[in-house]
């Protein structure tokens, strides 16, 4: 594949499930040697782009190329192209890690003696080689998403697609998994990730496109979208609801900000650019009317407000 | 690429496919040998059951040894029980995602159902030869020749085959593996409405018609003629005809159901 073909293309994809659209035009370049990530909550479209990008699903409309190839016409030549990790371990849990790598190698159809080989190199750069005998059944969570991983890699396809590869995994087989993904952009791969998670797409990809029913809704690199959202949230919880209002007036005369209300947590929200200073002007402003929180937080905006953010801006501008 | 070219590498990377999935299921096997052991002596218990224990009261029509009768109808009833495994294994591979991992590979695609279908045929010979050893071990025996005793092998094999496409096809529309409990259930009624285990005479008049007319009879019947057993004898034109029935029942279910499959298989791209 030639460095300047984009490695993923798609143009005006769509699914219908009965009366809903799966996705609704959805169009998306990645580059080749880059990581891009589709952030969306459930039922977003995530799952149901990549299943048609990978073959499994034929597309009611539009058109892709993957890897070069069309995704239609040559979909042998695009599954000798790519990898693919879904959201379950897609492993046999009878059998052994490497009797699994085998499997899959054979069915690339490499010689026995070559499948065997790429099994046990995978194995070992996996940390995986001490369990390659015992049963999947046996393995840890994170050892099942490696060895997941590790499958998908045998024949070094040059595009990879990771659906939710962290979905499940407690913060340990998170950052194996990461660190896992990170070594084989190294290598020059090309990802397609799907997350759920601002944090995940943050630390792996290089642009993201974030996805809402079924077609995309914001595009930038991680840095951009950030931004675009205000950056962090100070949430300040009173004591009784009647002096929610006073509050929110107090806190947004502090920070230049529009703040949310929510009665029933007895929460006010605001974003900020400056954690710190803005945290200061908060607990200035709020003492200097006599007003006294019962709880402060500073935290990074949740995947709801994202959405609540851009399909609030889509309504102003769209 | 001409097409010239590309067709014998097609059959075989089929052929090889289907190879490579057979070993998986032996690998599954000696992995898994308790399970194994377990499939394989339950037809077992159940002839010493019903050869011993209900065996004295059983009448064979026309006379002759229950036994001699009875084997048979476990016969086919091992092959039956066959639909269980080709069911859990089809299912528990598309719950788990290992399916779609496969339509993701550069395979041959058809290698998915050939492999599972060589693995359960291999399966359910050794199932038979374990059969075949402990009917001899309980008296059982054949009386008209070798060739005669391969042709009922063949023609138990060819029910076991018919009743994959059964089984996958089953598999592919539940999708769930603990559902093979129904299958499980489901056997009995089907084993016991037949001349498995007693003469359909003794039933009542559309219960024996059911069972006259059940596939598993077909077999049943056949085998007790090529095998030289006593049999129900009677003078419909399903105990008349057992041998054709025997083979126009499973290219039937065969014709049914291996289309329903591909079928479903082709939907999982919906």
């Amino acid at each position: 594949m030639h460095m300047d073909t984009p490695a993923i293309e798609a143009e005006g994809l769509r699914k219908r499930y009965g009366d809903t659209d799966a996705l609704a035009g959805l169009d998306l370049t990645v580059a080749a040697g880059r990581v891009c990530a589709l952030l969306g909550p459930n039922g977003a479209g995530k799952t149901t782009a990549v299943r048609i990008l990978t073959t499994l699903l034929r597309p009611d409309a539009g058109r892709a190329r993957v890897a070069g190839h069309d995704l239609l016409r040559h979909p042998d030549r695009v599954r000798a192209a790519i990898g693919l990790v879904g959201q379950h371990a897609a492993v046999d849990e009878v059998l052994g890690g490497r009797q699994n790598l085998v499997l899959f190698a054979r069915l690339h159809h490499l010689p026995r003696r070559a499948a065997r080989a790429r099994a046990d190199d995978l194995l070992e750069r996996f940390g995986l080689a001490d369990a390659a005998g015992r049963p999947v059944s046996t393995y840890s969570g994170g050892m099942r998403r490696r060895l997941d991983l590790a499958a998908s890699l045998i024949v070094a396809p040059p595009v990879l697609f990771l659906d939710e590869p962290t979905t499940g995994l407690d913060p340990r087989g998170r950052s194996e998994v990461w660190d896992a993904v990170r070594a084989l952009v190294a290598d020059g791969a090309t990802v397609l990730l799907t997350t759920q998670y601002l944090e995940e797409a943050d630390q792996l990809a290089d642009t993201v496109r974030v996805i809402a029913a079924g077609r995309v809704a914001a595009a930038g690199t991680p840095a951009q979208l950030k931004d675009d959202l205000g950056g962090d949230r100070v949430d300040v919880v009173l004591h009784r609801a009647d002096e929610l209002d006073r509050a929110a007036t107090v806190i947004a005369a502090a920070t230049g900000a529009a703040p949310a209300v929510d009665p029933a947590a007895l929460r006010v929200s605001v974003a900020v650019t400056e954690r710190v200073t803005a945290l200061a002007a908060v607990l200035r402003a709020l003492d200097a009317v006599g007003l006294r929180a019962a709880d402060v937080a500073v935290r990074r905006p949740t995947l709801d407000e994202v959405f609540l953010h851009l399909t609030d801006t889509q309504k102003v501008t769209g | 690429m001409s097409s010239l070219s590309l067709a014998p590498r097609r059959l075989r990377w089929a052929v090889a496919d289907t190879l490579v999935l057979t070993g998986r299921a032996l690998d599954h096997w000696a992995r898994q040998p308790a399970q194994v052991m377990v499939g394989l002596l339950f037809p077992v218990l159940l002839v010493l059951m019903f050869g011993y224990l209900f065996g004295g009261a059983m009448s064979v029509p026309g006379g002759g040894d229950y036994r001699e009768f009875l084997l048979p109808g476990m016969f086919a009833m091992t092959m039956v029980f066959g639909v269980e495994a080709s069911y859990a294994a089809v299912a528990t591979d598309t719950a788990r995602g290992v399916t779609d991992r496969f339509r993701s590979l550069p395979m041959a695609r058809s290698a998915v159902v050939t492999g599972r279908a060589a693995a359960d045929l291999v399966n359910s010979a050794a199932g038979l030869v374990v059969m075949l050893a402990c009917g001899a071990a309980v008296g059982w025996r054949w009386h008209h020749g070798a060739a005669a005793a391969a042709a009922a092998v063949g023609l138990l094999l060819l029910l076991r085959l018919a009743l994959i496409w059964v089984g996958i096809h089953l598999a592919l529309v539940l999708r769930r593996p603990e559902s093979v409990m129904v299958l499980q259930i489901l056997v009995w009624p089907v084993g016991f409405t037949s001349n498995a285990f007693v003469a359909p005479e003794s039933m009542p008049g559309w219960l024996a018609a059911l069972a006259q007319w059940n596939p598993l009879s077909a077999t049943v019947a056949a085998c007790r003629e090529l095998f030289g057993n006593p049999g129900w004898g009677g003078d419909s034109f399903a105990a008349q005809h057992a041998v054709i029935l025997a083979v126009a029942w499973p290219l039937l279910l065969t014709a049914v159901f291996l289309p329903l499959s591909v079928r479903r298989y082709r939907r999982l791209s919906r």
